[in-house]
């Protein structure tokens, strides 16, 4: 089954060393992306609800509570592999279970029992509750639903009280990367916008990380060790109380730029907290954001200890990046020559991924992404070698298309591209939220090696029919 | 996991759903419509849903579910997905080229009002193609409703009333060629030379074999509807099909209104399409539980032996003989055992008689939805064995209530989802997987649960996860080799 693109999708789809979109003799110098999906699409890409979720659930200790009948809620139960420290509260499913009944008379009083009903059983300090498709097409005033719940339940938590913040995130008002910035906004919410002295700022937040197989951990302790302190990590195992800290932070570091941008220019715009863009995947990306962090910390600061810093954090790169080149030679010489398909989240984890193909010796024969921007295809396009497809918001079908193609070994990838991969006879990798192992760090840069050659040596490929390229 | 479940009381709510062991009308609608050939699943509706509905499907059966969207923007919320829905089916046609588009609405196009009969009368359907629909509003019933919703809606559809003359299956009418499951020489030939209308609840593609395989046994010349088999669990051939070998061929849909008979398996999820073709084209329908253990199984038989008018035949008899050689066999291991069944009213059903015919007491039956026909068979199923008063069903619960109910008198088996693995741990219990979804397992899709051979496969499952328990707790002294 090869079909032809369809006419709607022919300008988000660019084959790297030439001007023009694939399929179709238009001039075409800069990829189509970020939009909705086409109407009749089989698209990949999920809703701004789903974007919302995503972002918030890793909040250990907060009620995720759907607003919306029961699917919504049942397909995001534990939908990413986030690890917790401390509360599972977040690994169940909270709705309300709509009903005819609440869509002809509206759900706002069964919103705000369930809400009442959560606090009766358990303590919560924070509440999200999301709004779904039609949840905004019937009108119900959820904000208010959720300020009076805060009003009603003020005496709680030692007087403390709770935090009831409504996230209007119905599916159909755009598309996942607006739930992105939904999830932000709520953030903010909750941690409020007045600025911390920034003379008394200290340490620094991870945002963009949400602790898949623990790798917030991971990044955490090589800040840790190199003496940074981390107050908060937003998402991946933070809480109520942990969130809450991140205010009184004086750098930023964003690993998923894709989910986590807005809330960082919001956070420097409105708490006077800088951000920087950073990768932990690959050690050509792991050892630039470690410097850079450094760098930009000792920047802020001129002293003694932060010059040490710097020093400190060049000799651990050295350090970890010479004992991985060594790790990685015997993947290399199993590695080399085999070709890879990116087909992910986000740009800058799309453009991680391609160096780390290289540092395994491979070549990146097609690169997509759901949510990728402007400027992170025109880097990916300057880092590809000429023939590599690039597309944006990929269907089944064009993944098929441009793999058998382009005679790919291995798709990194997500959930609904696996069979894919397997019925083609290519080996995969989960990069999404399905890994088994942290994939994050310098040794994210081995589990990573561990995994392509598990898939692409494994032993099952000398029964199976490969596909012929 | 479970740690801050209350295990004092078991708390009341109203508003609160808390881990529910259903999912949305939608995702139901979708496996139906896979398990027709060449069909291409359309979501009307925000293009979220159709990425998490094939998700779901593909964490369950591992394997592609194809789907498409009309991708909802805010303006088709306001104005109508009419126009959509009309661009939506062109581009599929133009670049999938499916035979059908089978659409289901979702929660936002019911609450919109989108008349699907006007956008589709309306639409420009290329010559021999189809578009059929179903409403599958998702605040209304479980994903059970939605799969029972697109049977009916593939028989309203398509479905005909048989030409004057062909009605009496005097063999000419069935001679045409149908393609794939029922198109095969024997079939056509087949003794009895009228066709059955078979209808399959919400099972894996494993069941759908095993039911076809029975159906054969008796030489019955059938059309299964839907059939996922060939679809959903397709064998690795280094090409990926769009649209698989399996499914149920549009035209054996479109001829089912000949059949003599319309058998549903699964009185909930398969019964509204024998239903609706007993509405459209008069044929007369039957509905039968999920033939799961020894007596669903013969009341499927005995359905086909009269349809057949034939006896059972003889390697039937046989596998029937096998599995209550192996209940015999087992039956000190599980008398007495008591367990919780999850899931979906047909198969909670199923393994519930199957349960109560190896002596276990199924203390507590849960499904989500009410459907309070389901809950009057099983009251009158424990009355038969005169353990009403030691089972509870609960038809509109949750598995929050199911882990408050298994604290406080606690059970030796879960058979369930894999939603069940949460109090499996929390309460050290084995889990027995069986129903959807089973998102933690492999193989399971390609095994059935159905018939006498599902049912050995379901006494090994159980007495298999009760004598593990066994091995692992029991004292030293009880540690026995032979068992």
């Amino acid at each position: 089954m090869v079909q032809s693109i369809l006419k709607e999708r022919e300008s988000s789809i660019i084959e790297a060393g030439s001007e023009h979109a694939v399929g179709c003799a238009v001039k075409n110098k800069d990829l189509v992306c970020n939009q909705g999906s086409a109407a009749g699409a089989v698209s990949q890409k999920a809703c701004v609800f789903c974007g919302a979720r995503v972002v918030l659930n890793p909040i250990t200790d907060a009620f995720h509570i759907i607003h919306g009948p029961i699917g919504c809620s049942s397909y995001t139960w534990d939908i990413r592999g986030s690890l917790s420290s401390g509360s599972e509260l977040y690994r169940h499913s909270f709705s309300t279970d709509m009903q005819e009944t609440d869509i002809i008379f509206g759900g706002e009083k069964k919103l705000a029992q369930a809400i009442d009903e959560a606090v009766a059983t358990y303590s919560p300090k924070l509440i999200f509750v999301y709004a779904t498709c039609i949840v905004g097409v019937i009108g119900d005033d959820v904000e208010a639903v959720c300020r009076q719940a805060e009003q009603r339940h003020v005496a709680r938590n030692g007087g403390m009280g709770l935090r009831v913040i409504p996230v209007m995130a119905p599916g159909f008002s755009g598309h996942k990367a607006i739930g992105y910035k939904l999830a932000g906004d709520a953030i903010m919410r909750f941690i409020g916008t007045k600025p911390y002295p920034r003379n008394k700022a200290h340490g620094i937040n991870i945002l963009g990380d949400f602790n898949l197989a623990g790798e917030t951990w991971i990044v955490r302790s090589y800040l840790e060790n190199l003496r940074i302190e981390v107050l908060g990590s937003l998402t991946g195992d933070s809480s109520s109380e942990s969130l809450l800290c991140a205010r009184e932070a004086r750098l930023n570091v964003v690993q998923c730029a894709g989910s986590s941008i807005n809330l960082a220019e919001k956070m420097q715009d409105i708490l006077g907290i800088p951000y920087i863009r950073v990768s932990f995947y690959g050690i050509e990306d792991t050892v630039d954001s470690i410097m850079r962090i450094a760098q930009t910390l000792a920047a802020q600061t001129p002293g003694a200890d932060m010059r040490g810093l710097v020093s400190r954090a060049e000799q651990f790169c050295l350090r970890e990046s010479k004992r991985l080149n060594d790790a990685l030679e015997p993947y290399r010489t199993r590695l080399v020559g085999n070709r890879a398909a990116i087909y992910v989240g986000g740009g800058f984890k799309a453009i991680s991924l391609i160096r780390q193909f290289r540092e395994l010796d491979m070549d990146t024969v097609m690169v997509g992404t759901q949510t990728g921007r402007p400027e992170d295809y025109e880097v990916i396009r300057a880092l590809v070698s000429p023939g590599c497809i690039v597309l944006d918001d990929a269907n089944p079908a064009e993944l098929e298309k441009f793999m058998v193609e382009k005679g790919a070994d291995i798709l990194v990838g997500g959930v609904k591209e696996r069979p894919l991969a397997y019925k083609l006879g290519v080996a995969f990798c989960d990069h999404n939220h399905e890994r088994k192992y942290p994939l994050a760090g310098f040794v994210g840069v081995e589990n990573f090696a561990q995994e392509i050659n598990r898939s692409v040596n494994s032993p099952v490929w000398r029964y199976a029919n490969k596909r012929q390229s | 996991m479970l740690e801050l479940t209350p295990r004092d009381e078991v708390c009341t709510r109203k508003a609160l759903r808390i881990n529910p062991a259903k999912t949305c009308q939608p995702v139901g609608a979708l496996y139906a419509a896979l398990g027709v050939h060449g069909c291409m699943p359309h979501s009307h509706g925000s293009q979220g849903c159709a990425s998490f509905h094939r998700m779901f499907l593909t964490r369950h059966f591992k394997e592609p579910a194809m789907a498409s969207t009309s991708a909802f923007t805010e303006g088709a919320s306001v104005f109508g997905g009419g126009a959509n829905l009309t661009q939506a089916c062109r581009n599929l046609f133009d670049t999938y080229d499916p035979e059908v588009i089978a659409v289901h609405t979702t929660c936002l196009s019911e609450t919109i009002g989108d008349d699907l009969n006007a956008i589709v009368s309306a639409m420009d359907i290329p010559e021999g193609k189809h578009v059929v629909y179903c409403n599958t509003p998702s605040y209304v019933g479980s994903h059970i409703t939605g799969y029972a919703n697109m049977l009916a809606g593939f028989v309203r559809n398509l479905s005909d009333k048989p030409l004057v003359g062909g009605a009496d299956g005097s063999g000419d009418s069935m001679s045409m060629d149908l393609g794939g499951q029922a198109s095969s020489a024997d079939r056509l030939k087949s003794r009895t030379g009228k066709k059955l209308a078979l209808f399959a609840g919400f099972i894996n593609p494993g069941d759908m074999r095993e039911i076809k395989r029975i159906a054969e046994e008796f030489d019955i010349d059938y059309t299964l509807l839907p059939d996922t088999s060939g679809v959903m669990d397709a064998p690795m051939t280094g090409t990926y099909q769009l649209y698989p070998a399996g499914g149920t061929p549009v035209a054996a849909i479109q001829a089912l209104g000949s059949a003599k008979l319309g058998l549903a398996l699964g009185e909930t999820a398969a019964g509204p399409g024998a239903v609706a073709l007993s509405n459209k084209c008069g044929v007369p329908e039957k509905l039968l539980p999920l033939p799961m253990g020894v007596r669903l199984t013969d009341e499927y038989l005995m359905a086909l032996s009269e349809f057949a008018s034939d006896d059972v035949p003889q390697c039937l008899e046989e596998e029937r003989g096998q599995l209550v050689d192996i209940l015999v066999d087992a039956h000190p291991y599980l008398d007495g055992k008591t367990a919780a069944i999850f899931g979906d009213p047909d198969t909670i059903y199923g393994l519930s008689s199957a349960v109560l015919e190896m002596g276990m007491l199924p203390r507590y039956v849960l499904t989500t939805s009410p459907f309070p026909a389901i809950t009057k068979k099983l009251m009158e199923l424990f009355e038969e064995y005169g353990v009403a008063d030691k089972c509870l069903v609960k038809d509109s619960a949750d598995l929050f209530e199911l882990h408050q109910l298994v604290i406080q008198d606690p059970v030796d088996v879960l058979i369930g989802t894999s939603f069940g693995k949460l109090i499996a741990r929390a309460e050290n219990i084995a889990l027995v997987r069986a129903g959807f979804p089973i998102i933690d397992r492999y193989v399971h899709s390609y095994m059935p649960l159905v018939g006498y051979r599902g049912g050995m496969r379901l006494v090994e499952m159980i007495a298999g996860a009760l004598m593990d328990s066994l091995d692992r707790n029991c004292a030293e002294e009880d540690f026995e080799m032979v068992m």
